[in-house]
């Protein structure tokens, strides 16, 4: 926070500081870099590949795609706001442990749920065979479907707006909850018609990032050969060695993207999300004896399903591929650590940066510019990688040739470096850090400032006396959604990691490109183990804020 | 006193620091080769650490998939650090090749080793082990004086019966684009056609649960890497699961073959040790390895096969130059979409 005494914290309109300009400014540029090269490659038109797109494949892919977005939408919302409300505002059994235990999918990476759902459950799994063999007959389950992908994506992205919603429903306060009630709303109608509108930054945040990743995806719909989008835009460039079509597919998905945030964004214009008391004031909500236990049942089934299964069946692959355990995997541990963990602090103070400037220089253009530097998350992250690696390689070798010109033989400067990596991680994953800042900063009205000010406070102790405790829940959750999302990387990582670089990821794709999904495993559980640091301490770190509200 | 005597260690630590940042690129050049990788560390890193202890050069690679890796290389240009570039199929070697990223590499030692149709024509890359794509079945459901051809998987016999992997997987893609090279685009839609119509389930994600599906009954016969198969019949060797090695008969063309393999890049800094690290990947003693590692055929044809896959009996490949793979590549993609191939 050395930053505090040169960020005015929401300076007045007339004033019109420079620096948010600037801020925004470089990071759109940073995103435009890869953009650009995507959008570039209109100047190479594709006609015949997009005929032959548009009549036999693109209808089916895109109503795929659609198909995708609304179930998986609706099912993280579901999941997600239905388990952040119960752990947050209510009290069942087994609420304390159901708390974290459900944030644990995070770290499951969405192929490896599903290739342990596909096993366990298609024609061959033991479910069907044990079936058949007891009956001799077995109902077939359509798990390789529509229905099995949606049900296993949003099975592992429901945390990304757990973990938002449940941010929100602890710090909106029970006051207005109990207004509502005082008015005579049923507690059913008081969620519906208080809580939740109020959580709407919140959940919308998760849910761009949920919908985005899914857009982005080709590990999960891979295994499941569901064909979306990002299938054609592999389709293009690997079967038909087209590199051009498939930016060409891939701009379209920005174009969809950048509209959609636009959309949200204009819809939640005008209205305001002011805390309606004090953060976690108030009893939480005692449920009936059967609906206690129900809770209990609902959260209980969600982490059976999303965590217990899959983590029991890489234990036992992993298990079977234990010879496969050798020093190295020290080194692969560190290097994932080493990058999620520096890869999140550098990824929430652009998010910080980028939700700072937008709030002191308020606009369209800027606003439009903040959308845009955001949307490196929805693209497929091997095209992403690519459009990074074009720009940072012509910088290289100018530099080199430049080099050469003076007669010295200079190194690339960033090919090969983490500078590199971290940086396209920025462009990657700068939506995951900037959403949930985003919305913990509408928490702090610039009204609450100028209250600030009269009381003396300005510059770093108004930073850290109001800004950073409405802040922290927002920060603790884009750090740790970053770092399990840079762990479980693997396109850009294998793209710009230098020699020898080798992470946990990068050995799951070393074993599952050959289809060696079990010995995947044992780096898979691994990173899973590894995921759940984070995910422990930002438990603890609620704890004790909780605390020390209290 | 002191001051000389820590003026002369600085002197020392500021020659040897100069000397370590230029000594990279002047000594170490000719003791090094760097390779991009496509092939699978667990498959490939054997092999050079094999070669590092034979002949004292070092080696450094890094793995990824192909479209990146060749991407990258174009980035990279002139200053790309890679000497040499290895896939896992043909079509990628054919595209690295058409875009100008690989150079010819003469050598008589690779001529003698490796067959011509498993080489490109103008010597800009070469194969390193050979992966049939060949017909397994479940001898509980089939009866191999059934089978023939690949073509003939699209006759009415087997509706209902036929598993396959996904068409977004190259080596299916490969397999299309040899039917294209040898039967022409309309008898290759044909028979894809018919494939789709057979089918049992949807296309799998890969060749180990299309293998499975038959194993359990879902279906009776598939295609596969023969790879997949030795796989798990180690795990399982009782799994009913059988080869059959299509396209035999006299007028037919053998069986559809696929390679890994590598070229040199077209701005190898170390182009002379690229071509002897391929040189030796061909010799009698790295091919059995580098076959064997992941049960596939020595594209080295003195070199004998792993008792596992000698129990599957020879079988005559098709003699088309694997070019071909590449060369068709695209057409069979869209000839996929056209039949509902997915």
């Amino acid at each position: 926070m050395t930053q505090a005494e040169t960020l005015p914290i929401a300076a007045p309109r007339e004033a019109r500081p420079l620096w948010p300009r600037l801020a925004i400014g470089a990071l759109a540029a940073l995103v435009l870099l890869p953009l650009g090269v995507i959008f570039a490659s209109f100047t190479d038109p594709q006609g015949a590949v997009w005929a032959h797109f548009g009549e036999f494949v693109l209808p089916r892919l895109l109503l795929n795609t659609l198909w995708l977005l609304l179930g998986v939408g609706l099912g993280t919302a579901l999941l997600g706001v239905s388990l952040a409300w119960l752990t947050a505002a209510c009290e069942f059994p087994g609420r304390r442990w159901l708390t974290w235990g459900l944030l644990l999918p995070l770290a499951v990476p969405g192929y490896v749920l599903g290739f342990v759902m596909i096993g366990l459950l298609d024609f061959t799994g033991p479910l069907q065979t044990t079936l058949r063999d007891l009956f001799g007959t077995a109902p077939e389950i359509p798990i390789r479907s529509r229905g099995g992908v949606i049900a296993v994506m949003a099975l592992t992205l429901y945390p990304y707006v757990y973990l938002v919603a449940r941010n929100a429903f602890q710090t909106q306060g029970r006051r207005a909850l109990e207004a509502a009630q005082t008015l005579g709303f049923s507690r059913a109608r008081g969620f519906f018609r208080v809580a939740l509108p109020m959580a709407r930054p919140w959940i919308a945040g998760g849910l761009a990032l949920v919908l985005m990743e899914t857009l982005a995806d080709f590990g999960t719909v891979a295994v499941f050969n569901y064909d979306t989008f990002t299938t054609a835009i592999y389709r293009a460039w690997f079967g038909m060695f087209n590199l051009s079509a498939a930016s060409q597919l891939a701009s379209l998905l920005v174009v969809l993207v950048f509209s959609a945030l636009a959309l949200e964004q204009r819809s939640r214009r005008g209205q305001r999300f002011t805390p309606g008391g004090r953060a976690d004031q108030g009893e939480r909500i005692a449920l009936g004896p059967v609906a206690r236990w129900l809770a209990t049942l609902w959260c209980g089934l969600v982490f059976a399903v999303a965590v217990a299964v899959p983590l029991a069946q890489l234990l036992a692959w992993a298990w079977q591929s234990r010879g496969d355990l050798d020093i190295r995997y020290l080194g692969f541990l560190h290097h994932s650590l080493i990058l999620a963990g520096s890869g999140a602090v550098g990824v929430v103070m652009l998010g910080l940066l980028l939700a700072y400037s937008l709030r002191a220089r308020p606009g369209r253009l800027a606003s439009i510019a903040g959308r845009f530097s955001t949307l490196g998350y929805a693209l497929p992250g091997t095209v992403l990688a690519v459009g990074f690696y074009l720009p940072m390689s012509a910088i290289d070798n100018g530099w080199i040739a430049l080099g050469s010109r003076l007669g010295q033989t200079w190194e690339p400067l960033l090919g090969g470096t983490l500078v590199a990596m971290l940086l396209a991680y920025g462009v990657r994953f700068l939506a995951v850090g900037f959403h949930p800042i985003e919305a913990a900063l509408h928490r702090v009205t610039t009204s609450m400032d100028e209250a600030a000010r009269n009381l003396g406070s300005s510059g770093r102790d108004l930073l850290t006396r109001v800004h950073l405790p409405l802040l922290r829940g927002g920060i603790a959750t884009a750090a740790v959604l970053v770092f399990v999302d840079i762990m479980k990387e693997m396109p850009i990582t294998l793209m710009t990691r230098p020699f020898g670089w080798d992470t946990l990821a990068v050995r799951i794709f070393e074993m599952t490109s050959e289809g060696e999904w079990q010995r995947a495993a044992l780096p898979a559980i691994t990173l899973v183990v590894a995921g759940l640091i984070p995910v422990l301490l930002f438990m603890r770190g609620g704890e004790m804020e909780r605390r020390d509200a209290a | 006193m002191i001051f000389p005597a820590a003026l002369s260690q600085l002197t020392r630590a500021v020659a040897i620091v100069l000397c370590c940042a230029l000594l990279p690129s002047t000594l170490h050049a000719e003791e090094e080769v760097v390779v991009y990788s496509a092939r699978n560390e667990q498959l490939i890193k054997p092999l050079f650490d094999a070669y590092e202890t034979a002949s004292g050069v070092r080696v450094r690679f890094l793995t990824d998939k192909e479209g990146p890796l060749l991407a990258r290389l174009k980035a990279e240009g002139v200053n790309t650090p890679a000497d040499l570039l290895l896939t896992v199929d043909a079509g990628n070697l054919w595209q690295a090749a058409r875009s100008g990223l690989l150079q010819p590499v003469d050598s008589t030692l690779l001529q003698e080793r490796i067959p011509d149709h498993l080489r490109d024509p103008d010597n800009l890359w070469v194969g390193l082990s050979v992966r049939a794509r060949t017909v397994v079945y479940n001898p509980d459901r089939v009866d191999p004086a059934e089978l023939s051809t690949y073509a003939a998987l699209a006759d009415p016999q087997w509706r209902g019966r036929l598993c396959l992997r996904t068409s977004n997987k190259v080596y299916n893609q490969s397999l299309v684009a040899m039917l294209i090279a040898e039967q022409g685009e309309q008898e290759a839609e044909r028979i894809v056609r018919g494939w789709v119509e057979n089918l049992a389930t949807p296309p799998f994600a890969d060749d180990t649960a299309a293998l499975k599906a038959v194993a359990a009954g879902q279906c009776d016969l598939t295609l596969v890497n023969t790879y997949y198969l030795g796989r798990l019949l180690k795990e399982d060797p009782a799994l009913p699961l059988k080869i059959f090695w299509p396209n035999q008969g006299m007028e037919d063309s053998g069986v559809h073959v696929n390679i890994s393999g590598g070229g040199i890049t077209r701005h190898a800094k170390h182009p002379e040790a690229a071509r002897r690290l391929l040189e030796w990947l061909a010799s009698d003693e790295a091919q059995a390895a580098f076959a064997g590692e992941n049960l596939e055929y020595p594209a080295n044809p003195g070199v004998a096969v792993a008792p596992l896959v000698a129990s599957w009996g020879e079988f005559r490949q098709s003699p088309l130059n694997v070019a071909f793979a590449g060369a068709h590549q695209a057409a069979a993609v869209k000839l996929m979409d056209r039949a509902g191939y997915r």
